[in-house]
């Protein structure tokens, strides 16, 4: 696992942060300049790859690609993978990525400018494609198996993570490097902004995210990249990896109704199916990540839907996004990354800010301090635009 | 501006913009198999020399220059035609 987020720029960084239930969460005085209705954001600096990767390598990335080497070379290391093992294999690679907004930007800027596309230079059109993250990553650690990016909104990550899932256990790959990457910029988020779904609790950025608490006014965009290297117990055994958990379970569904307006069966759905697929019973899941992302609409939905499906053994919930804000297209890749840290070092993170539940939300076992426990098995829910949604079971081994 | 500064101008560039190593500067050098110059550093090359020149560079008159010496004499002769 390899991650680079707003609460820490590795894993001993995030670990830490988890435990104490930092906030990721600050002010952007540009955000207000440039018109938005809310400046928060989640934050982390941005790389410095100069001496690290060659112009060409550098040159096709943008940011949430640099994020995303940075997580991709921790996870190899991680995982104790060198360029040599990669070389020698069929590893592929799959990432979640939903959009690229700055290179398309300031490329059209260009051309409207200079009114020559032969002014845009070479490497806008690799950085702005959805695909930018898994082709540039490809090429950089010389990948040879499956390589594509899905790009199914807020679960992007979280389908990543199923989909190589299934390939591996169909038997076509025997590694694949899956994440989640998320720029953090204005431009990618302005449009969004314009949906009223941003908090607007300016003066206390840290307390903005709360999920699941009655005052939430709202989600705080995030970012960052997250890596997961899955891969068959064969391959784990035949190199003597540490395994850090079992992906087994995925769910996915889609609500069929709005665009933007989350419901209640679609994630029910979801989780059930995953729950069939790990061919466990509800009650064997001892902790859910939850989507929860601190909007009033989509925290009441998931809490209904996890009321109906664990309603009976009630396992502890809680939502990271509470510290992180909401990575989006990483989100998915990212929580199951904080949840196996929590697995492997027998805790629960909190839900930060919950302060005050609603009649819906205080039906949850939700976690409001760090805990001592030993999970065994979490769920982890990622839902998106569209009502697509994913859920992801992982067991300790 | 004259050939001297010019040769200096671009090899400045070649170094801070498309990072040869200052090592390999040398007039003889073939663009492509001894400074990796490929067919997308030249897309960059066309921004670097409209940026820094002022004038656009045609890739039909690109065709003959091969060697770092050739891309001298193509700058310069765009700069000061006889």
């Amino acid at each position: 696992m390899g991650i680079y987020s707003v609460i820490g720029k590795n894993l001993t960084e995030v670990k830490d942060s988890l435990y104490h239930g930092r906030s990721g969460v600050i002010y952007d005085p540009l955000r207000k300049e440039m018109g938005f209705r809310s400046a928060l954001t989640g934050m982390v600096d941005r790389p410095i790859l100069k001496g690290v990767l060659d112009r060409r390598m550098r040159i096709g990335l943008p940011v949430q690609g640099e994020y995303a080497y940075i997580s991709t070379r921790e996870a190899l290391h991680h995982a104790g993978i060198e360029q040599s093992f990669l070389d020698a294999n069929e590893v592929g690679i799959l990432f979640g990525n939903d959009s690229s907004a700055v290179p398309v930007v300031e490329s059209v800027d260009i051309l409207r400018q200079k009114k020559d596309t032969m002014m845009i230079g070479s490497g806008y059109i690799f950085q702005s494609m959805n695909s930018t993250v898994s082709m540039n990553l490809s090429v950089i650690f010389r990948l040879k198996g499956v390589n594509f990016t899905l790009s199914g909104a807020c679960a992007s990550g979280s389908h990543a993570i199923g989909i190589g899932y299934l390939l591996i256990k169909q038997g076509l790959q025997d590694m694949i490097i899956c994440g989640g990457a998320q720029e953090i910029n204005p431009e990618s988020t302005a449009s969004f902004d314009a949906l009223n779904a941003f908090s607007i609790r300016e003066s206390e950025p840290a307390k903005a995210s709360r999920p699941f608490d009655r005052d939430r006014d709202g989600l705080v965009p995030s970012g960052g990249a997250a890596t997961v290297i899955i891969e068959s117990y064969e391959s784990a055994m035949k190199r003597g990896a540490r395994i850090y958990g079992e992906v087994i379970g995925y769910g996915f569904s889609s609500n069929g109704e709005h665009i933007s307006m989350p419901n209640v069966d679609g994630p029910v759905r979801a989780m059930e199916k995953a729950v069939r697929d790990a061919g466990i019973k509800p009650s064997e899941v001892d902790y859910i990540n939850a989507h929860a992302t601190s909007t009033p609409a989509g925290d009441s939905n998931e809490a209904r839907s996890i009321d109906i499906v664990f309603g009976n053994s009630r396992p502890m919930v809680s939502s990271t996004k509470s510290m992180t804000g909401h990575e989006m297209w990483m989100g998915g890749a990212s929580e199951v990354i904080y949840s196996t840290i929590m697995m492997s070092d027998n805790f629960v993170a909190p839900n930060i800010n919950l302060e005050n539940p609603d009649e819906i939300t205080e039906k949850l076992n939700i976690v409001t301090k760090t805990t001592p426990f030993a999970i065994g098995t979490f769920l982890s829910n990622s839902f998106g635009f569209g009502g697509t949604n994913s859920s992801l079971i992982i067991r300790k081994v | 501006m004259q050939n001297e500064e010019i040769i200096r101008k671009i090899n400045q560039l070649l170094i801070d913009e498309i990072e040869i190593d200052e090592s390999q500067i040398n007039p003889a050098a073939d663009l492509k198999k001894d400074l990796g110059i490929d067919s997308l550093d030249f897309v960059d090359l066309f921004v670097i020399v409209e940026n820094n020149f002022g004038f656009k560079m045609k890739a039909e008159e690109m065709a003959d220059v091969k060697s770092l010496q050739d891309f001298y004499n193509y700058i310069i002769n765009r700069i000061n035609p006889n």
